[in-house]
């Protein structure tokens, strides 16, 4: 059963010729882990922004358990590439400013915060300042945060974007790990092949002008990771090379197919 | 190795010299910029004691600094004009004092709803940047005829100073809040009141402050002028009769102490922004 729908969505900047997104169904069921892979232009940014809540489709609808969304909303939390904690607070008060927010009382928000950085394995780091922290640091805390508002579905905007090929590797284990033991569904968009591949329940390829989908896929990479297997052996597998030059490869021929067109 | 020992005693003292100042010395000897303001001043100081001492200079144009400090003490112990010192600073700290809270409590909200709404923005802001350029002089006999002369229009005078600086820093403060911070926390559940509470008050706080430190100086600038409404009381007023019957000595003391509570204040602030904002200017 889907959790949350996407029903032939399209958007469009108001002023702009063609449409960002055109005629877009994605579900995404309680088990899955979503993955939009796609270059620069190809709007899954805008993708991910319609979900939140930031902006509205031009056509279309997006419903969470059968309510269409409205406006962004603590049931669909959002990690963002930057970084966007909050300066004047430890990391403790960040990740439980949802909770605080929802006026739940001190002692209980940092029971649950300590829990969930516990979970992003940042324990200890409770009263350290926001700006003190890594990037990966940076970036756990945002998802310690965003788990702790207890929301139905966890969007990840290119989360691992900012930070260098040793962090990312560890954070996307990390967050298997943690979509395995929160038991979230998490739509996450990344313009890294690898990542996508290893990632993904479930791959949408994205492609430009206007966005929409070209490739639908289904993996099982990282529900091996999950089951045990090390990342390495896993990512140097012929089956996900494979994977990973096909998507690769479907990349490149729809960005020719639009250089075509536009000569 | 012997050659080299006298060069390297020859350089111990540079080290040392080093070790106080915070980049590396570079060319013979080098001073912390803090010492080369104390020696300014200490050289200014000095400069005042010799064209007095030698009496190049009239005491009624500069007195000696010996004379300032004596009459300092007298003013602390039987006063001028019916008042000590501490009463005229006294009363001109209660003005700036009462001036300062009400700008705070209007001038943040005020500039809070020009940073973040288009009608508000669309009514203050041509009245800020109308009256704002106006030298407070120019203003005070129209606060005269509305309001009098009493206390009010002394601390109004201030007051309209020190607001337009807060108001228009917080505004700017407002609307440079990071877009994606907004995103965020309307992503955790956050209402409009939350945002403003939450977000918008605290990414604002270093140009809030900024703007009562420009505001606080201002307003201390203003307040000659507002104690030139028949004030009894006040260092301006104190300057301002003292330079009537030239007692250039309580002048000379009267513009040090002004200058004095003014470095103090702005040193205060200083610290205050430390304290209150240690985030602001570190990478995040």
């Amino acid at each position: 059963m889907a959790l949350l729908q996407l029903e032939r969505i399209s958007a469009q900047y108001p002023g702009a010729a063609e449409p960002v997104l055109s005629n877009i169904s994605v579900t995404l069921g309680p088990q899955q882990l979503l993955v939009a892979l796609g270059p620069s232009g190809s709007g899954k940014t805008s993708l991910l922004n319609l979900i939140a809540g930031f902006v509205e489709p031009s056509a279309g609808r997006i419903t969470l358990d059968n309510v269409p969304v409205k406006g962004p909303s603590a049931e669909r939390g959002v990690v963002f590439q930057d970084d966007v904690l909050l300066p004047w607070q430890d990391v403790l008060a960040n990740v439980g400013f949802g909770l605080e927010l929802a006026g739940i009382p001190r002692e209980q928000r940092e029971k649950k915060a300590r829990e969930m950085l516990a979970l992003v394995d940042l324990a200890g780091f409770e009263n350290r300042r926001v700006w003190e922290l890594s990037g990966g640091q940076k970036q756990r805390v945002g998802l310690a945060r965003a788990l702790a508002a207890d929301p139905r579905v966890l969007l990840m905007d290119e989360p691992f974007g900012a930070l260098d090929a040793f962090t990312r590797e560890q954070m996307q284990e990390l967050l298997l790990q943690v979509w395995k033991r929160s038991a979230k569904p998490v739509f996450l968009i990344t313009h890294d092949i690898e990542e996508a591949v290893f990632l993904a329940t479930d791959l949408i390829l994205l492609a430009p002008n206007p966005g929409r989908v070209v490739e639908r896929l289904q993996l099982d990479f990282g529900q091996r990771y999950g089951a045990g297997e090390s990342a390495r052996a896993i990512k140097s597998d012929p089956r996900f090379i494979e994977t990973r030059e096909h998507v690769l490869a479907r990349v490149f021929s729809q960005r020719q197919a639009l250089q075509e067109q536009r000569a | 190795m012997s050659s080299y020992q006298p060069q390297s005693t020859a350089q111990a003292p540079v080290k040392e010299a080093a070790i106080n100042s915070a980049p590396p010395a570079t060319a013979g000897w080098s001073l912390s910029t803090r010492a080369i303001s104390v020696l300014t001043l200490v050289t200014l100081l000095a400069a005042w004691w010799v064209v007095t001492a030698f009496e190049w200079i009239e005491p009624l144009f500069l007195p000696p600094p010996s004379a300032v400090l004596e009459k300092g003490w007298l003013l602390m112990t039987k006063g001028y004009m019916d008042s000590t010192l501490w009463q005229h600073l006294g009363a001109s700290l209660q003005r700036i004092g009462l001036a300062l809270g009400f700008a705070i409590v209007t001038a943040i909200p005020v500039g809070i709803a020009i940073g973040h709404n288009r009608i508000a923005r669309g009514i203050f802001d041509p009245l800020i940047e109308f009256y704002r350029p106006i030298p407070p002089l120019a203003y005070l006999p129209l606060i005269v005829i509305w309001c009098g002369i009493g206390e009010f229009s002394k601390v109004l005078l201030i007051y309209l100073a020190i607001f337009a600086p807060i108001a228009i820093a917080t505004a700017n403060g407002v609307r440079t809040v990071d877009a994606a911070k907004l995103r965020a926390a309307q992503s955790l559940g956050a209402t409009r009141w939350q945002l403003i509470r939450h977000v918008i008050l605290p990414s604002a706080l270093p140009d809030i402050l900024t703007g009562v430190r420009i505001g606080l100086g201002v307003g201390w600038s203003t307040l000659v002028a507002a104690e030139l409404i028949a004030a009894t009381s006040g260092l301006g007023f104190m300057v301002q009769s003292a330079a009537q019957f030239l007692v250039t000595d309580v002048v000379v003391l009267g513009i040090l102490v002004i200058a004095m509570i003014a470095f103090a204040m702005e040193m205060g602030l200083r610290a205050l922004q430390r304290k209150l904002v240690p985030w602001h200017g570190q990478s995040h």
